[in-house]
């Protein structure tokens, strides 16, 4: 599936959910049930610290495909990452710089994706969309 | 004892909704909300006599240099200052440190000592460091025990004759730790240092009085004093300020000017170049009359009332703990539940519209300190209520079995 369809398919899954409640509930379910990065890469390296919570992040390229794992010490904002995560992960370097996160606040979740939150999740994608940009160099 | 229920009538802001709930607004010590009487004098500032200060000879210009001065001199009282121009009225507290950090570039030499309290706000440690940068001089930091109380015995032994400047917060704003400042400031004179006490957290909760202190340098910020922000005071011994070199140049400040020479104005206009925030200035005098006319003894009171039954009851629930826990303390809960991340906790409470303040409160060396992330901050001020409290107690319980 192409990133947009994956998007619509996430923003489909949460209009079932009737208030913030339940789907803090689903991202805390997320957050909790994800082994989302291998330790060996929760290094100094790969940190994002925001003043909230810090995000570990990591690409690797198979094939022509861009794999991202990532993880976070908060669990609503490693749940907020496990959606990230499914919509740029093993994806093309190009259709990763070229997709916007406009799906989030579809989903309820603006708020965790304020510059202002500080929780490393804007640091983030900036860091998803640089690997991109790095990885689509090196294919080219 | 203080009518709260009165007193919230004065704060429109209290009557609002927050994601569909009413707001209960805990993050007191990162900005105070604002009464009728300090947004009323905004705008009559605004509407009615808006101009430019201690310059026109027109009238609208007269009122303003009035009023400002007016409230320059409610400062001064407010904080029993020998001096008017003792008060320099700043943008606040960062704005007020930096002035004097930067003013001690050409006083310092290499090997002179600076001592820095464990428990500072960023505010009070970076001018600092920058400051060892320029000159060489060596930063010492006096260490706190697990209660968030600082080590006297070590603060004594780090004193000597190589001590030039000690600063510390009066409070701590990330634990509500109320410091010994008046011992710390004698045993620093007794060496020949001076002593800067960053007052942001103290002012709306006790009444600091210069004189008896005898303080070399105190700031304040109006925000946190129901006042604006971008306004606030340095408070500096005359003989202090004259030594200090001006940190800005430009307007207001200056006695004569050629391009071969300038003359600088007298004290406080030496440091207050460029137009100052008149209105925030006005606006900072009238909330410290509406603070006043409380009285800042039955607000600590009522206070503390609040920090006792929110500390019992906060305490009621399994698995948290809090940090900063001496019994000279003001009304600040800093406090994480085991196995839990403040910043889900604290997500969870503003969509129950609870405001709380995560994270590590510009004060990383504290959150070094116990090993932690962050911490969960509720601030409680005259105007909130137990009820209040209640909320957030339930809140934090509903919080801890989501995350659970």
């Amino acid at each position: 599936m192409v990133i947009k369809e994956i998007q619509e398919e996430i923003v489909d899954e949460f209009s079932m959910f009737d208030d913030w409640m339940q789907r803090y509930e689903y991202m805390i379910d997320l957050g909790k049930s994800l082994p989302l990065i291998n330790d060996q890469y929760k290094t100094d390296d790969n940190i994002i610290k925001g003043c909230q919570s810090k995000v570990w992040v990591h690409a690797e390229l198979d094939d022509d495909k861009l794999v991202f794992t990532a993880d976070s010490d908060a669990i609503i904002t490693k749940g907020i990452i496990a959606i990230l995560i499914r919509a740029f992960s093993n994806q093309k370097p190009q259709d990763i710089i070229d997709a916007d996160t406009q799906f989030i606040d579809e989903i309820g979740l603006k708020e965790h994706l304020s510059p202002t939150r500080a929780n490393g999740l804007v640091s983030m994608i900036k860091q998803l969309k640089l690997y991109a940009v790095a990885y689509q160099t090196q294919l080219n | 004892m203080i009518d709260v229920a009165k007193i919230r009538k004065d704060f429109p802001i209290l009557t609002r909704e927050v994601n569909g709930k009413p707001l209960i607004y805990l993050d007191n010590a990162a900005t105070s909300q604002t009464p009728t009487q300090v947004i009323d004098a905004i705008v009559d500032y605004y509407t009615n006599y808006n101009a430019n200060i201690h310059r026109g000879v027109h009238t609208l210009s007269q009122e303003a240099t009035d009023a400002y001065e007016e409230a320059r001199a409610k400062v001064q009282h407010h904080f029993n200052i020998a001096k008017p121009h003792e008060v320099i009225l700043t943008a606040g507290t960062t704005h007020s440190i930096n002035i004097v950090a930067s003013g001690f570039t050409s006083l310092l030499k290499k090997g002179d000592e600076l001592l820095v309290s464990a428990m500072e706000h960023h505010s009070n440690i970076v001018p600092w460091q920058m400051l060892c940068e320029r000159t060489g001089a060596i930063l010492k930091v006096i260490p706190m025990n697990e209660q968030g109380e600082l080590e006297m015995g070590v603060y004594h032994e780090l004193l000597s004759d190589a001590t030039k400047l000690v600063f510390c917060n009066h409070i701590s704003n990330a634990l509500g730790t109320i410091n010994p400042i008046e011992a710390m400031i004698k045993a620093a004179h007794e060496v020949g240092a001076a002593v800067l006490v960053d007052g942001a957290q103290a002012a709306p909760h006790l009444k600091a009085d210069m004189q008896k202190l005898d303080v070399d340098f105190y700031t304040v910020s109006a925000h946190k004093i129901c006042g604006p922000t971008g306004v606030g005071m340095l408070y500096g011994k005359e003989e202090w300020l004259a030594k200090l070199p001006p940190y800005q140049g430009g307007g207001e400040m200056i006695a004569e000017v050629t391009f071969e020479k300038t003359t600088y104005a007298d004290l406080p206009h030496k440091f207050e170049a460029g137009t100052p925030n008149i209105c925030g200035g006005i606006a900072f005098g009238a909330a410290l009359d509406y603070i006043n006319a409380i009285g800042l003894e039955h607000i600590a009171a009522y206070e503390n009332e609040l920090l006792e039954y929110a500390t019992t009851k906060l305490l009621t629930i399994e698995g948290l703990k809090i940090y900063g826990t001496s019994v000279n303390k003001t009304s600040v809960i800093s406090f994480n539940i085991e196995g839990m991340h403040p910043y889900d906790i604290g997500s969870i409470l503003d969509k129950l519209g609870v405001a709380v303040r995560t994270g590590h409160h510009c004060a990383q060396p504290i959150m070094d300190f116990y090993k932690i992330p962050g911490t969960v901050r509720a601030s409680f001020s005259f105007y909130n209520t137990t009820e209040e409290v209640d909320v957030l107690v339930a809140s934090v319980e509903r919080a801890r079995n989501m995350l659970a």
